[in-house]
Parts: C-alpha cells; structure tokens; sequence
C-alpha cells in the first residue's frame, strides 16, 4: 500500500468520485467504511475530504442570516403569537384602551 | 395531524433558517421578507393538512421554495446566470496542493479568512436556480437527498447530480474571487478556462425546473 496517491485511478479515484456523497452521509454502511478505512490510511485523500469538510462549514456559516426584528414581530402578529414569549395571551379585558 | 395552535411554537423556531434560505433565493432583503411573510402565512392556513410528528423544516422550506418559484423568481431582475463546468473538486485543487504551499494554508481557519461573508453569498447567489437551491438546502440546511427531492419535487438522481455541478461552480467562483484579491497565483487551468469561453449564448435549459 506504498503506491502514491492518484486521484484518477484506484482506491483513491473511487474514494473521491464519492468525496460529496459521503460528507453527505448518504453512503452505504459497507461503502462508507470502505472510504473511511481508505482515507485514515492515505493523507492526500484524508486531507482532500477535509478540505471539502471545512469547506461546507465555512459555506453554512457565512450563509446564516439574522431575522429583522421588524419581520419577527410581523409574523407573529399575523399568526397570533407573542414573539418574546413572556406575555400571556391577551384577552379582551387586558388591552389597553378598552 | 398538526393542531393550529402549536404553529407558533413550532414554526417561529425555523425563521432564522428560512429567512437566510429566502435571502439566499431572492437575492435581495425586501422580497425575501415578504417570500418568508407569505410562507408562514400559507404554512399556518395549512398547518392542519401538516402530519404532526414529520419534518417541519422541510415542509416549510417546501412551501417556501414553491412560492419563490411560481412568484418572486418571476418578477426578478437576475443576472445573466452563466452555464459552464467546472472540474472536479476544483478549489482543493487550486488551493490545496503547490498553490496552497504558496499562500501557508495550512491551520483550519484559514478557509474561514480566505472568504468573507460577502464573498461567499456572492458566489452562492451567482448560481443558476437549479443549482442553488439544491446546494442550499444540502450544505447551508443539511436536508438530506430524500428531503431535497421533496421538498423541490425531483427525482434523487437530480438532486445529486446538480448538487455535484452546483458546488463545483461554487468552488469555482471563490477560487475567482480570490484570484481577483490577488490572493493567488494565476494558474492557468486549460479545461475550466476552456469550458468558460463557452458560447454564452448557450440555452439555459433548465431554467424552468428546479
């Protein structure tokens, strides 16, 4: 198992045609143990895999929004709910002006 | 089934997620506001016909999706969504090797400040519909195939197959940016370059399934 990593043929071309399915984790059990079994022995694959692994995180982080408080409370006026969650139900006798 | 009165409880929750989705698919605040406004709306109404018990984030983001497509994708002004292939694995094999060498990438971090936010939603929003929303719902939202095929209404096979082109495109874009930041060597790469000098006239075929 001394041969250099050759992402086009072999074990390694496999390991890599799959390299998105697997860090999907959309594998068999059998096909997922295979490329785990192959990637904790060949670095250059293992470092590929977590290339694409930091990859999707940095994708996932820096596509997280923050909600507009305005849109929040607009949703939740619609669909009858008190945003804060620390108010209980109105009922007619507690609004104001009445 | 789903009784109405817990929609609040249970969907208030999934906002954060279906705001950034909405954002990411309308590429612009005001639309995606109102596209998250209308989905609760339309999610609440329903929420009865919702089985208790399921996924809720998928079928939120289903009704999202589906109001994105037959409304607000219309109306928009999009940028000309170019079609081309991108090689495999593309950034790993521009940064990772002999270039990544020359840039010291090496701590785990350094993804992270080799892409800022913008850059990074930049290149998400260049993607055609057909592959963004997939990648979307795969690497930002972590929906399995099965749900993706779901909640976009395709079959598994597609959803693998644009969620393999659309990361390779989005690979590609950042490798872009990065290159423009000077942060790179230009290293030519003849069959990405090559596929890039494509006819730009070239039908977008798949424009009207997602």
């Amino acid at each position: 198992m001394e041969l250099p990593c050759d992402p086009n043929s072999g074990e390694c071309g496999e390991a890599l045609r799959d390299l998105f399915v697997y860090l999907d984790g959309q594998l068999t059990v059998e096909r997922r143990l295979v490329i785990k079994t192959h990637i904790d022995l060949c670095s250059p694959c293992l470092e590929r895999f977590s290339f694409e692994t930091e990859l999707r995180q940095v994708i996932a982080q820096r596509c997280r929004e923050t909600v507009p408080e305005s849109l929040r409370l607009k949703i939740a006026e619609a669909i009858g709910c008190d945003p804060a969650g620390v108010l209980p139900p109105c009922t007619e006798g507690d609004l104001p002006f009445m | 089934m789903a009784d109405q009165e817990n929609f609040a409880e249970d969907a208030m929750p999934l906002m954060t997620s279906l705001y950034s989705g909405a954002l990411r698919m309308t590429r612009n605040p005001a639309d995606a506001e109102d596209l998250v406004q209308e989905t609760y709306l339309k999610a609440y109404r329903a929420y009865g016909r919702f089985e208790a018990g399921t996924n809720l984030k998928a079928w939120m983001y289903r009704i999202l999706t589906n109001t994105f497509i037959n409304s607000y994708r219309k109306k928009q002004r999009r940028p000309t969504e170019s079609e081309f292939d991108a090689d495999e694995i593309y950034l790993y094999n521009r940064l990772g090797g002999a270039e990544g060498a020359v840039l010291n990438r090496s701590a785990e971090d350094e993804l992270m400040d080799l892409f800022g936010e913008a850059e990074v939603k930049e290149a998400v929003e260049s993607l055609a519909d057909h592959y963004r929303i997939p990648v979307l719902l795969a690497d930002v939202e972590g929906f399995s195939y099965k749900e993706i095929a779901e909640i976009l209404d395709i079959p598994i096979g597609t959803v693998m197959s644009r969620l393999h082109r659309g990361r390779n495109q989005l690979q590609k874009r950042l490798y872009e940016f990065a290159k423009d930041r000077r942060l790179l060597p230009d290293v030519q790469a003849p069959a990405v370059v090559g596929a890039m000098a494509a006819d730009p006239s070239t039908p977008n075929d798949s424009d009207d399934e997602i």
